[in-house]
């Protein structure tokens, strides 16, 4: 009887819970967790990553103490903390401890399982030293001070320095030794030092550009007759009369370089007239030029608002100023420029060119195997490797189309490469070729969500093809080709590997513009100050070159993360000028309420 | 009409037994169409000569021979797939955009040949209006959708443009709504207005037939009503040829009224005629509503 009762209930139970599972199937509960969690950590992953960027690239400029601390091992560090770790502390490290000290030290390490904090000073100093950081376990440290006038100055050459003031020199005489006229002295003259180096700086990078410039143009000239007299399209006579009027010019072109030159030196000696004799937490003394410091101020002393004016004028600096000391130091600004320039051609380059082919395939071919092949070739493009198309640039873009450039117009400059090597231009071409699938099929997509009706209606006015194209279906095509627009160029902004061989370097003589030369010209088409043969520095690239190609790698990282955080940033600037955009055309474009 | 009226005419009309053609064309026999002699003395701005069309393998349209009365408003009507729309767009040529379309047969318009071998398609739509089921204003102003056709024949005399624009609107009624707006997006009028501005569109090229392919089918009856009156007060201006699904429409402001059969020209005639006292007990059935 009780087996009897037990069977049908057993049997109800399991029908019940199968029908349950059912019902949640098909309520689809489980699909909405499964897809938003998936959702969820997506954006944490994302997140996290660009918060960490955001802030390791942000914090990096705001000026931190400056500690001074003494071992057991009677060795002095001074510098500011850059990170902190705990690790397992070595045993060598710990026998070295004095006797006394050694047993306590490992009693504490015993409790926390052998682990110990260590700090990562900056000690900078990297001419005096040979090294620019020293980890500081906590186990080692005698004491840690804030010493009142420790000064942190970033030089021009070797990095930063960390000392304490001696003296102030002006004309080789020691003024004063107390740390406050120090100080108020080096805020005095600093400023007057800066603007005469920006002043050298200009007098020798555009006069002397201007003056070698002419040279240069003066000694083409010349070879250019000479090759029109091996041609017989020049007499001798003439070829003469050329060469004497080129040295003419280069002789007015010696005079005038020795004129700058005699103007930078002068700028020179006036700024070497004021020096800072610093002393080393270790006590050595060295002495500096004003003109090698970029920067100075004594970091411990210093309020919120002057840190704040430090802050603002670092970022003023990174942003706006040329890169020091192999990348790790100073500005991106060439970089910013040369990124954005070579963005910008390529989205000149790729836009039209996917717009006609997709036009093509889209509105004219004849729909059929040939069209879906060609399509499906399309689509695979966008996955071959990017580095395979920098080896194409390179080779058909830099040494085929280059070399013929350089042959048919600046043959004159053989065999110094013009266009025969990378540029912008060849960058910008290379990424127009990655990027042309991502515009076409987004393009193609457009054209074939425009309504039928439209172009039944304009063919109805007696509207030809092309005319019922460009009136109505590629304004109505617009946001969507915009969309194509904007994945090419975060595409194109954000690639490096085939950048590496068509044209961005570690280091570009000038930007791709000469705003003080408008006489530019490619052959006989005048191109004003663009100049897009030249090579150029890209975040990208700057990023990569810092993070894996520096001297110090340590040294180089926060500059890793500032660079990282300014290339996203212009990524999505780009991107939103490119939504404004889109947003703009869609409202005029988009259909009503009906 | 009511019931006892019909059955009267069922009485009066002696014909052949009921169904008995509805079959013969399912069975794809060639059937004669059975055309009113009103029409004969009428002046004809489009004559269909035994039009057919095929979709791919699939007849739509058989034999079609039909002319189309000069400043009169001819309805076509008949179920859903007849053919109605496909005889339609076959005169402005709008099926050549289908691949698989083959026709044979010829139309003239004003005596010219529409399918002929020498006939430049683009100047012959030019010739025509057309407004279509659901309304289909261009992406730009209210004027530049009226224009349209001007400009795309390169017209850029203001002046002209200006006064062909308000002509159009005045005649589609849309003028006192649109006059302050007209270079305002079209895509911000409503439905009827929307509707409105594609026949000034189509008229603003002085069409010499106007054809209308189920112009008020997604509009609400004042949308409906307005068209109506337009199309009333186009009449005798414009020839027009209508499509429409709505019996009362066809009988309101047609003059002629084709019925349509699986590609057959059934009966065509006066409307009155077809509506009141169609010749065929075919055309009577559908025109009551008892099938269709």
């Amino acid at each position: 009887m009780k087996e009897a009762d037990s069977k049908p209930k057993l049997d109800f139970s399991r029908r019940k819970s199968k029908k349950r599972s059912m019902s949640l199937y098909a309520e689809g509960e489980p699909m909405v967790w499964l897809t938003g969690g998936a959702l969820g950590f997506a954006l944490l992953m994302i997140l996290t990553m660009l918060g960490y960027v955001f802030w390791m690239g942000f914090s990096n400029f705001w000026p931190t103490p400056i500690y001074k601390v003494t071992t057991y091992a009677d060795a002095v560090h001074m510098g500011p903390i850059t990170r902190s770790q705990t690790f397992q502390a070595p045993k060598a490290r710990i026998d070295a401890l004095p006797d006394g000290l050694r047993e306590r030290i490992q009693a504490e390490l015993l409790e926390n399982e052998g682990y110990s904090r260590r700090d990562l000073l900056y000690t900078g100093n990297y001419d005096l030293t040979g090294s620019r950081f020293q980890w500081v376990s906590d186990f080692e440290v005698q004491s840690r001070e804030i010493p009142e006038w420790a000064f942190i100055m970033e030089r021009r050459m070797d990095g930063n320095f960390y000392g304490l003031p001696v003296a102030f020199e002006r004309d080789g005489e020691r003024v004063t030794e107390t740390p406050e006229e120090i100080w108020t002295l080096f805020q005095e003259h600093h400023p007057g030092v800066l603007r005469r180096f920006r002043q050298r700086e200009r007098l020798r990078t555009v006069d002397m550009g201007r003056i070698n410039r002419h040279q240069e143009n003066a000694r083409l000239e010349l070879v250019e007759a000479r090759r029109r007299l091996a041609r017989g399209a020049m007499t001798a006579e003439e070829v003469e009369a050329v060469r004497l009027k080129t040295e003419a010019a280069i002789e007015e072109t010696r005079r005038q370089h020795a004129e700058v030159t005699e103007r930078v030196e002068a700028l020179n000696t006036e700024n070497r007239r004021f020096a800072l004799i610093m002393q080393t937490a270790q006590g050595l003394e060295t002495r500096m030029t004003l003109d090698q410091v970029v920067l100075a101020f004594p970091a411990n002393r210093i309020g919120v608002g002057r840190k704040l004016a430090i802050f603002g004028g670092r970022w003023r600096e990174f942003l706006l100023d040329n890169p020091r000391e192999a990348n790790m130091e100073g500005g991106v600004f060439p970089a910013i420029v040369g990124t954005v320039t070579m963005t910008l051609v390529m989205t000149i380059f790729v836009v039209p060119f996917g717009v006609l082919a997709a036009l093509y395939l889209r509105e004219y071919a004849k729909p059929g195997p040939v069209v879906s092949a060609v399509r499906i070739a399309i689509n695979n493009l966008a996955g071959v490797p990017s580095i395979v198309f920098g080896v194409f640039g390179l080779g058909f873009f830099c040494y085929i189309m280059g070399g013929y450039i350089d042959e048919w117009f600046y043959a004159a400059r053989l065999p110094a490469p013009t266009f025969r090597k990378g540029g912008v231009l060849w960058a910008a071409s290379t990424l127009a070729l990655l990027t042309l699938p991502v515009v076409i099929v987004a393009t193609e997509e457009a054209l074939s969500a425009v309504p039928s009706s439209m172009r039944e209606g304009s063919y109805a006015c007696g509207a030809s093809k092309w005319q019922t194209i460009k009136r109505i279906v590629l304004p109505r095509a617009m946001p969507g080709i915009m969309t194509g627009m904007i994945l090419a160029m975060a595409r194109g902004a954000g690639e490096v590997a085939p950048l590496m061989l068509v044209g961005a370097v570690k280091l570009a003589p000038s930007l791709p513009f000469d705003i003080h030369n408008w006489t530019g010209s490619l052959g006989p088409i005048p191109t004003g100050p663009i100049h897009l043969e030249r090579s150029f520095l890209h975040l990208g690239f700057h990023i990569y070159d810092l993070g894996f190609q520096s001297s110090d790698s340590e040294a180089a990282r926060p500059m890793v993360f500032t660079t990282t955080l300014l290339l996203i940033t212009l990524i999505v600037l780009l991107n939103l000028a490119a939504m404004m955009i889109r947003t703009r055309l869609r409202r005029k474009f988009s259909t009503g309420a009906f | 009409m009511t019931a006892e009226t019909l059955e009267q005419d069922n009485g009066i009309k002696a014909r052949s037994t009921a169904g008995s053609r509805l079959e013969a064309i399912a069975g794809g026999e060639q059937i004669a169409s059975e055309i009113h002699p009103e029409l004969a003395t009428e002046d004809n701005v489009l004559d269909v000569e035994d039009f057919q069309l095929w979709y791919g393998k699939a007849k739509a349209l058989h034999n079609i021979s039909m002319t189309v009365p000069k400043g009169k408003v001819t309805a076509l009507i008949g179920p859903s797939g007849c053919g109605k729309s496909t005889l339609l767009r076959s005169v402005n040529r709008l099926n050549d955009l289908i691949d698989i379309v083959r026709i044979e047969g010829d139309m003239k318009l004003s005596g010219e040949s529409v399918y002929g071998p020498n006939v430049d398609v683009i100047e012959l739509r030019k010739r025509m209006g057309m407004v279509f089921q659901k309304s289909n204003p261009f992406p730009m102003s209210i004027y530049e959708n009226v224009v349209y056709s001007l400009r795309i024949d390169g017209e850029r005399n203001k002046k002209v443009l200006d006064e062909v624009c308000e002509r159009s609107l005045r005649g589609a009624a849309l003028w006192d709504e649109a006059k302050d707006r007209l270079h305002d997006s079209a895509l911000g009028l409503s439905g009827g207005q929307q509707q409105r501005l594609c026949i000034a569109r189509a008229i603003a090229a002085e069409p010499e037939v106007l054809l209308m392919d189920e112009p008020c089918s997604a509009l609400d009856p004042i949308a409906t009503n307005k068209i109506e009156d337009m199309i009333d007060a186009l009449k005798g201006e414009y020839t027009i040829l209508i499509v429409t699904h709505n019996m009362q429409q066809a009988a309101r402001s047609s003059d002629y009224t084709a019925f349509m059969y699986l590609g057959r020209l059934i009966e065509y005639g006066p409307t009155d005629a077809i509506f009141q006292n169609p010749r065929l007990v075919e055309t009577q059935d559908y025109v009551t509503g008892r099938f269709g």
